[in-house]
This record gives structure tokens, C-alpha cells and sequence, in this order.
């Protein structure tokens, strides 16, 4: 409880002493560069693969005289809007940019660059946190979109050249009873996501104590804490929303 | 000027700082001085607002820091120069960037301005042409002499250093001194400097202010150190053959 507290108080601090607009919008773009742009290449890769494999899966338990071939898309598209897109990315994203936003921070703190900016009169958590908020905000809910298709045309590869379905079948299956809601959903999830990583791996970085070795645990902290708020903001916003 | 009054700090059960009081005059260069984990960075920190004090509160030129609110601290920190114990360089900035990054924030000052000025002060602190370099890119040495001249690009009226000559051979360690001693009387600027370093004591400690354990012990100039009569000023001073020797001549 005493750890939320700080984090209400953390988060509370990001909007007092701000900056002008022209220095958050520099930082933000840069920030944007950082987590969307170099993750993109991550993203697509995982995702064309996991639309891969879940075709070849449910494929394998789906294949029978009794079921249409085309819900075995169906699923898939389902998967990927509702899971896979949005959730497991979230904890590549956990991963790949909490920790780095984390023990960026960190060392930030433990070489005495976050005491530096406070001696200058500048809000140090809200001159390096915020921004790193808004760029997460503003480019996971893409990096979901884009993970979204490519998770669809990873398994319309697999799917069509190794012959579980055809091709007219893939997308049959893609467009059959679709539900526009599910989109607002993952987009939904997505945001909400996108700030408890960027907020909780900033929060574990901005302060650390001790040195190399405690950047490092706040690392592992970061996304282990990232993980678990991704799981339950997961089963209270499906609960909520559908 | 500033002036401390009754600064005390604990941490949990460890008393770090004990009523301590004192002043550090402008145009002088001041130190506080004692040995390890005698509390001289705590304080430190405590008057330039990095730590809150439990008792006690610093003024800067009769403004009282420590009850001020937070704009009004902001405003006093902008006139804050400080060099950090390690520079304290931001990594993902070049030299000219990290020197350029108080008038960025603090100033309104147009694009040739800001440049003409990084320059002044890289050139006031001899690293003229390393714009362009990397703090990985660069010694020890330069990047205290990076964040001398980061620390006093907005012209500020207090300096503070932390260990400045910490990790530096003897040559160096001289050069960062006198450059700090140079400055605190061009610019006729109030400085406080945190050292357990000899060499500085002897060379620039115009003001010196002695802690032992939380406690302000002495205070006086480089000039009567030797003759204090505090034992323990007498034991921090003298520890080193050349000191021991010229206290017997």
C-alpha cells in the first residue's frame, strides 16, 4: 500500500512545475522515436509469427469434416483482436521499452543527472516522465494495430501455403460475424496498458537507489510489476467492456 | 551570501547533521570539509534543496529557502550553479548540448546568443572545440571542467561544488581548483565547496567550515587551519608525512 501511495504522489508530481509546451513536444518526439519507431521492426516480427503459429495450432485442432475451414481464421482474427495483439505485445512491450525506460532512468538517478535538473528549478519527473507517457500513449495503441495486422497476414501465409485453408477461406473467416467493437476494445486495452508500463517503469527507475547492480533490479522490478498490472487491468477491463 | 541556521538531518536512528550554522560569504571561495561520512554532501544537499532538513533553514541572500514555496524555490535554484561529484553530464547529450541545456530551459535567449555563450564558457574553462564530443567521449577531467561550465553558463550567483577533484590525479585536481577559484572572483559569485582533499584546502579554502561527525567543529581560513587547536582538525589535517612535517618546521 505504502508503494501504491508513492505512486499516486509520483503520478500527482508529473503535473506540477511543468515546462512550456515547445519542450514537451521536442522531448515527446523524441520519446515517440525511442519506443514506437525502434520497436517496429520487434513488433512485426512477433506478431507475424504468433498469427503464423496460431493458424498452424488451431488449424491442427480445428481440421475436421464437421467445421468449416474458415473458423479456423475466424479464431485466429479473434485471438489476435482480443489477445494477442494487445496483451502479449503489451509484455514484449514490458520487455523491450519498460526496462529501458526504467534503467535509463536509473542510472539517470544514481549519476546524479535527476539531482542536476532539480538544482536548476526543473521538475525533473515531469520534464523526464511525462513525455515518456504521452510518446507510450500516443504510439502503443499503433504498434497494436500494426501488430494486429501483421499477426492476420503471418497466418494467412502460413495458413495458405501450407494448405490448411484457402485463400478466399482466410479472409471469409477474417470478415465472417465481425464484431467492430472488439477493435474499440483492444484500442481500449491498449491505452491502458501503454501507461501502466510507461508510468510503473518510470516510477521503479526515477528512484532507485545504490548503484549498477540496483539499475538492474529495478529493471527486472519494472516489468515483473508491469506484467502483473498488464494481467489484472486485462481480466477487470474484459470483464468491464464485453 | 548564504547563511545556514541549526541544520539538522537524521536518517532513521543516524543523526547525520547536528545543528549546524554558518555562513559562506560572496566572493569567497568556501568549504566544508571533514572526513568521510561526516555529513558534508548531506549538507550540502539540504542547502541546495536536494534533501529536506529536519530543523533548520538556509537563506539565500535573507531569502529563506527551506520555508519557501515552490515557485519561489525554483526561482532561487535558477540562480544555482552546481557541479556534481562525477559531472553529472547528461549521456545523451553532446558538450555543447549539456552546457547549452540551462539557458534552453531557463532563458529566452535566441539560437546565436545561446551558441556565443556555450562557447564563452567552454573557452573560460580551456575545452574550446570538443563541442561535438560525447561525455563518454572524454576524461574525467573534462567533464568536471564540462560541468563547471554548464554550472555557470546562466550566470548564477551561488556555485556549488561537490567533490570536485574526487577521482582526479594531483595536476588536474589543481587545475579544477584554481579554475574555481578563478571564477568565484570574476564573477564575484558565492561558492561552496565540498572536499576532503588537502591540496584544495591549502590552495583555495578562503572560507572553511570543519564537520566531524555532524557536527561543525571549527571554522576559520587555509591560512590558521594549522594552529586551530581542534583535535579533531588537527587528526584530518595532518594525516599525510608533508603536513606532519610542516607543522613540526
Amino acid at each position: 500500500m505504502k508503494g501504491f501511495g508513492r505512486y499516486m504522489i509520483f503520478l500527482g508530481s508529473l503535473f506540477v512545475r511543468r515546462e512550456t509546451f515547445m519542450t514537451y513536444y521536442k522531448l515527446t518526439l523524441e520519446e515517440c522515436i525511442n519506443i514506437g519507431i525502434k520497436s517496429i521492426l520487434l513488433f512485426v516480427l512477433v506478431s507475424t509469427f504468433i498469427g503464423g503459429v496460431t493458424t498452424l495450432q488451431t488449424g491442427a485442432n480445428l481440421i475436421s469434416p464437421f467445421v468449416p475451414r474458415f473458423i479456423i481464421s475466424n479464431v485466429v482474427r479473434e485471438m489476435t483482436i482480443l489477445e494477442l495483439a494487445p496483451t502479449i505485445m503489451a509484455i514484449i512491450y514490458a520487455g523491450k521499452v519498460g526496462s529501458s525506460m526504467s534503467g535509463g532512468l536509473g542510472t539517470m538517478r544514481i549519476t546524479e543527472q535527476i539531482d542536476a535538473l532539480e538544482v536548476m528549478g526543473i521538475n525533473a519527473a515531469s520534464y523526464l516522465v511525462l513525455p515518456k507517457i504521452i510518446a507510450s500513449l500516443m504510439m502503443y495503441p499503433l504498434l497494436v494495430i500494426v501488430s494486429g495486422i501483421c499477426a492476420l497476414l503471418g497466418g494467412y501465409l502460413v495458413g495458405t501455403l501450407t494448405e490448411i485453408l484457402t485463400p478466399t477461406e482466410y479472409v471469409y473467416g477474417i470478415r465472417y460475424s465481425f464484431n467492430e467493437f472488439f477493435i474499440s476494445f483492444a484500442l481500449i486495452k491498449s491505452i491502458v496498458f501503454a501507461f501502466l508500463i510507461a508510468s510503473i517503469s518510470s516510477f521503479k527507475g526515477y528512484y532507485t537507489q545504490g548503484g549498477a547492480l540496483e539499475v538492474g533490479i529495478a529493471s527486472t522490478q519494472a516489468v515483473t510489476a508491469s506484467i502483473i498490472a498488464i494481467l489484472l487491468a486485462d481480466y477487470f477491463l474484459a470483464y468491464l467492456l464485453l | 551570501m548564504i547563511k545556514i541556521k541549526n541544520i539538522s538531518k537524521s536518517f532513521g536512528d543516524k543523526n547525520v547533521l547536528d545543528g549546524i550554522s554558518g555562513e559562506f560569504v560572496k566572493g569567497k571561495t568556501n568549504l566544508i570539509i571533514g572526513a568521510s561520512g561526516t555529513g558534508k554532501s548531506v549538507l550540502l544537499k539540504c542547502i541546495v534543496g536536494l534533501i529536506q532538513p529536519d530543523t533548520g533553514n538556509v537563506f539565500y541572500d535573507l531569502r529563506n529557502f527551506t520555508e519557501a514555496e515552490k515557485d519561489m524555490k525554483s526561482e532561487i535554484r535558477r540562480e544555482i550553479g552546481m557541479l556534481f561529484q562525477g559531472g553529472a553530464l547528461f549521456d545523451s547529450k553532446n558538450v555543447e548540448e549539456n552546457v547549452m541545456f540551462p539557458l534552453n530551459i531557463l532563458t529566452k535567449m535566441s539560437a546565436p546568443e545561446k551558441i556565443e555563450r556555450v562557447n564563452f564558457c567552454l573557452q573560460r574553462v580551456g575545452l574550446e572545440g570538443i563541442n561535438t564530443k560525447m561525455p563518454s567521449e572524454i576524461s574525467g577531467g573534462m567533464k568536471k571542467r564540462v560541468g563547471i561550465a554548464r554550472a555557470i553558463v546562466n550566470n548564477p550567483n551561488y556555485l556549488f561544488c561537490d567533490e570536485p577533484n574526487s577521482g582526479l590525479d594531483p595536476q588536474t585536481s589543481i587545475v579544477i581548483d584554481e579554475l574555481i577559484m578563478e571564477i568565484t572572483h570574476e564573477f564575484d559569485i558565492t561558492t561552496v565547496v565540498v572536499t576532503h582533499d588537502m591540496n584544495s584546502v591549502m590552495g583555495i579554502g578562503e572560507s572553511i567550515m570543519f564537520l566531524s561527525k555532524g557536527h561543525k567543529l571549527w571554522d576559520g581560513s587555509n591560512k590558521d587551519i594549522m594552529h586551530s587547536g581542534v583535535e579533531e582538525l588537527d587528526a584530518f589535517v595532518f594525516t599525510n608525512k608533508i603536513m606532519k612535517r610542516l607543522k613540526t618546521e
